[in-house]
């Protein structure tokens, strides 16, 4: 009942350039995307003629890193970079400084400090910014107040909208988008989602259906809408490639980030973190042992991994649940062991000419399958251990109803130890929006016992929290939790993690609700589920596109429609999961690409909404 | 101590009772059975609800990565010497893969370290700004102080804007509007998109108030939070706050912003008064709350703590915001006592176990746990006593006890940690009681490493009979498990154990007589 759609073997040890052909693999050829990107950065380093040094915010390196490497700037004759910190910059002869940073206020005064304390006597060089994504007012003044601002040959934004991460798999890597939506009530990142809408349709050709569900969603369809009758008059004369677009608010679905990832990439998300599609892993595991040699200098660093379709393996394992990694590896590792076999078999000079073509490829495999290996060790540590374990059954406690509305021991117990306060602030949230809210005694017990423990300054967390829905105390409406619940059939018993035949094997039982929404959209459409929408946050609705009469598509026989979702305010890696499991089973007709403001576990979610005490400059 | 910003959810717990690296029968047993403990419902682990994701048999799928490991290792074996070709990519000392940005970065600027020498000049100010400099197309004071510099203005932005549409043409070629006369006057609509693609416009030809809402409105409309922005500075500027803040009332997203800028350049003067003006007073009260992170004197903190108490907070967070303050009122006073104590040095447990850190700004918990510590026995009346500050801050019996137990298992006060126990008692019972299961209190006396004999007496207080065997086990509390297989006349398992006792000893012995016991009826 599955085909697998990258059954191609790619050379992993591929040049660089060829580096980003796993963004052509997909049903929509996104390396048009990024080559679009890397041409407008092209064009903005030649607009500084000459030698340059790029001053780097490093926040900036990771996504840049999706779109270019190193040897791209150096064609453009950037000779030195620089991460940005306080005091003098490093010398370096060149004629251009480029500072590539994020419009933030703190960033303008290290900046300012840059600028100021150059020694103007012995150097003339030209100074410029570039914004990422965009330039911000507020910045431009700062720089004014601090005197700077006229140093500035060129200030110019790169708009880094939309981001290429993988073939399926788009991203504005704009963290604080939850946040700014729901919390501050700051549309810009919307607004960046439009043109990004615009930039794509520009691209793809324009999008002829449009449906949304949530607040955020009808203000982006909003703008699309305006932005294409501002440019009303010159006809995109693209063959469309999406036929939909589905606009998704976050809130519309708070329950699944909350939920422990059970897929494989999930996990890895979940404990070491992916960022920028790396990933640092504890170095001992991949600690090679070379016979004859003692174990005693052990690597330090971390080991850094790149996560993408690019290798086979990983393409083929990421989107498992982590119950079925392990059989799936040591089938992978009978196969890659008979290859090696094959040379005991090879006599003629040609058979040996045959296999010794094959090595690369071979070894390749190799080193993938013993990465994997290790990770899936690392994971398994993990997965087993009795606190894991115990995290999971009160999260699955609470997805499937039980004694949501009282204070749960094991969550007592968790902040008695002092187990760190995100897990804490997870699992009450999710308690919280299984419950449809808190019962007033519930709550104060809850929120006294973080306060007392982890620190009154919590308070204000708290109140993110409750600001962005996460946490509220229970009205008088009743819980409709168990409706939705049961009308999207949200919970599956019988969840089959091995060969599975429905998304709910992506959290072991739990089916996101962002994913039924999908799900039930394709076939048999939102009519038939209107009660439950209602029940959600934010509007539900449907815009036409008029296309230009020639460009209606004419559908092959069999042939799959393609739907873009749009996930504003983040999407985890189990939910990109169950789309890609969606597309991929047979005679459902649609396959999907997700766009995303930000990939997000729940530990980083609910991170962006804390109040920190430190100032985050990084 | 504090653990709010650890980044994982995950932790890979260190102090768990028991290694489960390996999926081993016993410890398995023992999660059934701890789960079952924990919901009292026989049939809890038979129900199917929560049948996924567990690791009950031997050769699940996960064991299977046991075949891969072994095959990863014999290839490698093969191929050994040419590792270093096949690597997915090259990675650099530092585990950065070569070529890529952030790799670059540190590679480049190691390189110039060596010419950072330079002789420092004293800063001689050469000012004479150069013509060309000036040329930044899009300058707030451009925006705000009338007419731009119309001649050599629109260079650059526009040839940026030119060279990206031209990428995205043609659907974002530009719109008809732009092509008009420069100094002409722009409307609200011309104005807001302009401000959007980053152009120089004035704002000061709208004059009333009517015109400035008018701009507002079509900034809020374009969603752009930049425009709204440049747009509240220049009302900001122009209007008297009480009409700023009256008509910002009716635009929730403009206010948003506003707030948002006031925040962003810690303008909280303006903020507070906003804040008050609109009736939110609770939001005022919190902001106001928030910078006392930022103050680091310890008195500074608490005086500023104490006025935040007379702010118009809800009354659930003023009880906490008081309980903030009268912590810290609290530490600043041990603090001073404590460490003129630990100098004098006259007092033993200071000497004993010197403080590793200022008990300032910690958690109350924390400072329990500190106290319970080092102010065990103090009488009521005083500050430090752990019973009065559990009656100060009502901290519940649970959480109090848990501390108390940790600390004074630490201490290794055996006598202070029963004292806990026998002090539920009453009408004389001696049967030791607590709020905590018996298995919570072996768990936190293990991790505080209690010896067998201490341990002992509380796994035997563990209610289930299979649980308290396997805790038993675990900690080779030999008696209990002995005398269990006796209550449960199962001579193999008594045999089987004597293996796992210390040959000679009493338990040896022990199971010896029982073994030998003719009155016992085995059954088997």
């Amino acid at each position: 009942m599955m085909r697998l759609r990258r059954s191609h073997l790619i050379c992993c040890a591929a040049s660089k350039e060829k580096m980003a052909a796993h963004l052509s693999y997909g049903r929509v050829n996104l390396n048009i995307l990024r080559e679009a990107a890397r041409k407008e950065l092209r064009e903005f380093l030649d607009k500084c003629a000459g030698s340059k040094a790029i001053v780097w915010d490093e926040y900036l390196t990771g996504p840049f890193g999706l779109i270019a490497q190193y040897s791209l700037l150096k064609e453009h004759e950037v000779e030195k970079m620089f991460t940005l910190k306080n005091g003098r910059l490093p010398p370096a002869d060149v004629k251009n400084i480029i500072f590539f940073v994020r419009p933030r206020l703190e960033l303008m005064d290290i900046i300012a400090d840059n600028i100021t304390s150059e020694d103007r006597r012995h150097s003339s060089r030209d100074f410029h910014i570039l914004f990422v994504p965009r330039r911000s007012m507020l910045c431009e003044q700062r720089l004014k107040e601090q005197g700077v601002l006229a140093s500035f040959i060129n200030i110019d934004e790169y708009i880094l909208d939309l981001i290429p991460y993988d073939g399926d798999l788009l991203s504005m890597e704009y963290e604080s988008a939850f946040r700014e939506c729901y919390l501050e009530n700051d549309q810009t990142s919307l607004y960046h989602t439009a043109k990004g809408l615009m930039t794509l349709q520009a691209l793809y050709g324009t999008i002829p259906q449009i449906y949304g569900k949530g607040e955020c969603a009808r203000l982006v369809a909003n703008m699309m809408l305006r932005m294409k009758r501002e440019f009303a008059g010159s006809q995109n004369q693209i063959l469309p490639v999406f036929d939909t677009l589905l606009l998704l608010d976050r809130n519309v679905d708070l329950l699944t980030p909350l939920a422990t990832q059970l897929t494989y990439e999930g996990l890895i998300d979940e404990i070491y973190g992916i960022s920028n599609g790396y990933v640092k892993l504890p170095p001992e595991k991949f600690a090679q042992k070379k016979q004859g040699e003692g174990s005693k200098d052990l690597p330090t660093e971390p080991k850094k991994l790149q996560l993408n379709s690019a290798e086979e393996l990983y393409a083929e394992i990421r989107d498992k649940n982590f119950n079925a990694v392990g059989a799936a590896l040591s089938k992978k590792a009978k196969i890659i062991s008979a290859a090696f076999e094959e040379r005991h078999n090879a006599k003629t000079v040609g058979e040996i000419k045959q296999f010794v073509s094959q090595l690369p490829h071979m070894q390749a495999a190799r080193s993938s399958l013993a990465n994997h290996t290790s990770i899936a060790e690392l994971i398994k540590d993990i997965t087993t251990s009795e606190a894991f374990f115990d995290n999971l059954t009160v999260e699955q406690e609470f997805m499937t109803g039980v004694d949501t509305d009282k204070v749960n021991t094991y969550i007592e117990d968790c902040i008695a130890q002092k187990d760190p306060l995100i897990k804490i602030l997870r699992l009450v949230c999710m308690q919280s929006v299984c419950n449809n809210g808190l019962k007033h005694k519930v709550m104060d017990y809850y929120k006294r016992e973080i306060l007392q423990t982890y620190g009154y300054e919590h308070i204000l967390t708290l109140n993110n929290l409750e600001k962005a829905g996460l946490l509220k105390p229970q009205t008088g409406s009743r819980n409709n939790y168990p409706t939705i619940r049961k009308t999207l059939k949200l919970w599956m018993e019988d969840a089959n993690e091995q060969n599975p035949n429905d998304i709910s094997y992506v959290y072991s039982g739990y089916s996101p609700l962002s994913i039924r929404l999908t799900q039930i959209l394709a076939r048999p459409g939102w009519r038939s589920i209107e009660e439950v929408l209602k029940m959600l946050p934010g509007p539900h609705f449907e815009e036409r596109q008029q296309l230009p009469s020639g460009l209606h598509k004419k559908r092959q026989q069999g042939e799959n429609r393609t739907t873009l979702v749009f996930f504003l305010g983040g999407v985890t890696y189990a939910e990109i999961a169950a789309l890609r499991f969606l597309s991929q089973v047979e005679d459902s007709g649609m396959e999907y690409v997700i766009a995303t403001t930000k990939l997000i576990n729940g530990t980083t979610w609910i991170k962006s909404l804390m109040d920190r005490p430190e100032s985050p400059t990084q | 101590m504090t653990s709010c910003d650890a980044g994982c959810v995950l932790p890979a717990n260190s102090f768990l009772p028991f290694c489960v690296d390996n999926l081993n029968k016993e410890s398995l047993t023992l999660y059934v059975q701890m789960i079952k403990s924990k919901v009292d419902e026989e049939d809890y682990w038979h129900s199917s609800k929560f049948k996924a994701f567990t690791f009950d048999d031997e050769d699940d799928e996960l064991s299977r990565l046991k075949e891969s490991r072994q095959a990863v290792n014999n290839i490698r074996r093969l191929v050994e010497e040419d590792d270093d070709e096949d690597d997915v990519e090259r990675v650099s000392w530092s585990g950065e893969p070569v070529g890529s940005i952030s790799w670059s970065v540190k590679e480049t600027a190691a390189s110039s370290q060596r010419a950072d020498r330079e002789p420092a000049f004293p800063k001689i100010s050469t000012d004479t700004p150069s013509i060309s400099r000036s040329q930044s197309g899009y300058s707030l004071s451009s925006l705000f102080k009338g007419k731009p510099k119309v001649g050599n203005f629109q260079t650059f932005s526009d040839a940026l804007t030119d060279s990206s549409v031209r990428l995205y043409a043609p659907e974002l070629r530009k719109p008809k509007s732009e092509y008009k006369d420069y100094v002409s006057d722009w409307s609200p609509e011309e104005t807001v998109q302009r401000l959007q693609q980053g152009k120089a416009v004035s704002l000061e030809r709208f004059r009333t108030l009517q015109d400035k809402l008018l701009l507002l409105d079509h900034a809020i409309a374009a969603h752009d939070g930049n425009v709204i922005t440049a747009v509240l500075i220049y009302l900001k500027r122009t209007l008297c706050k009480e009409v700023l803040f009256r008509e910002l009332e009716s635009r929730q997203t403009a206010l948003r912003h506003f707030i948002h800028y006031l925040s962003e350049t810690q303008n909280q003067r303006l903020l507070l008064e906003l804040h008050r003006a609109l009736g939110k007073a609770e939001d005022a009260a919190l902001l106001q709350y928030k910078e006392h992170l930022s103050i680091t004197d310890e008195n500074k903190r608490r005086d500023f703590l104490k006025n935040c108490l007379s702010l118009p907070f809800s009354a659930e967070d003023l009880a906490h915001v008081q309980d903030h303050y009268t912590l810290l009122e609290r530490q600043i006073i041990i603090e001073v006592t404590d460490r003129q104590a630990e100098c004098g040095g006259k007092v033993e447990i200071f000497q004993k176990f010197p403080r590793k850190a200022l008990i300032l700004n910690m958690p109350l918990i924390t400072t329990l746990y500190y106290c319970c510590f080092y102010h065990y026995a103090e009488p009521e009346g005083t500050f430090s006593s752990p019973l009065n500050i559990r009656q100060t801050f009502k901290i519940s019996e649970k959480q109090y006890f848990v501390t108390a137990l940790a600390a004074r298992a630490k201490l290794k006060a055996w006598l202070d940690v029963d004292a806990l126990f026998a002090s539920r008692n009453w009408l004389g019972f001696t049967r030791k009681k607590s709020p905590l299961s018996f298995q919570r209190v072996v768990d936190i006396l293990q991790k505080n490493s209690a010896p067998t004999h201490v341990l002992q007496d509380y796994v035997a207080l563990v209610d289930d009979g299979e649980l308290r065997l396997t805790l038993a086990q675990k900690h080779k509390c030999h008696d209990i498990v002995i005398s269990t297989y006796r209550d449960m006349k199962d001579r193999q398992l008594l045999l089987g154990y004597r293996g796992k006792v210390v040959r000679g000893s009493a338990e040896e012995r022990k199971i010896d007589d029982l073994l030998s016991n003719p009155q016992i009826r085995w059954k088997n």
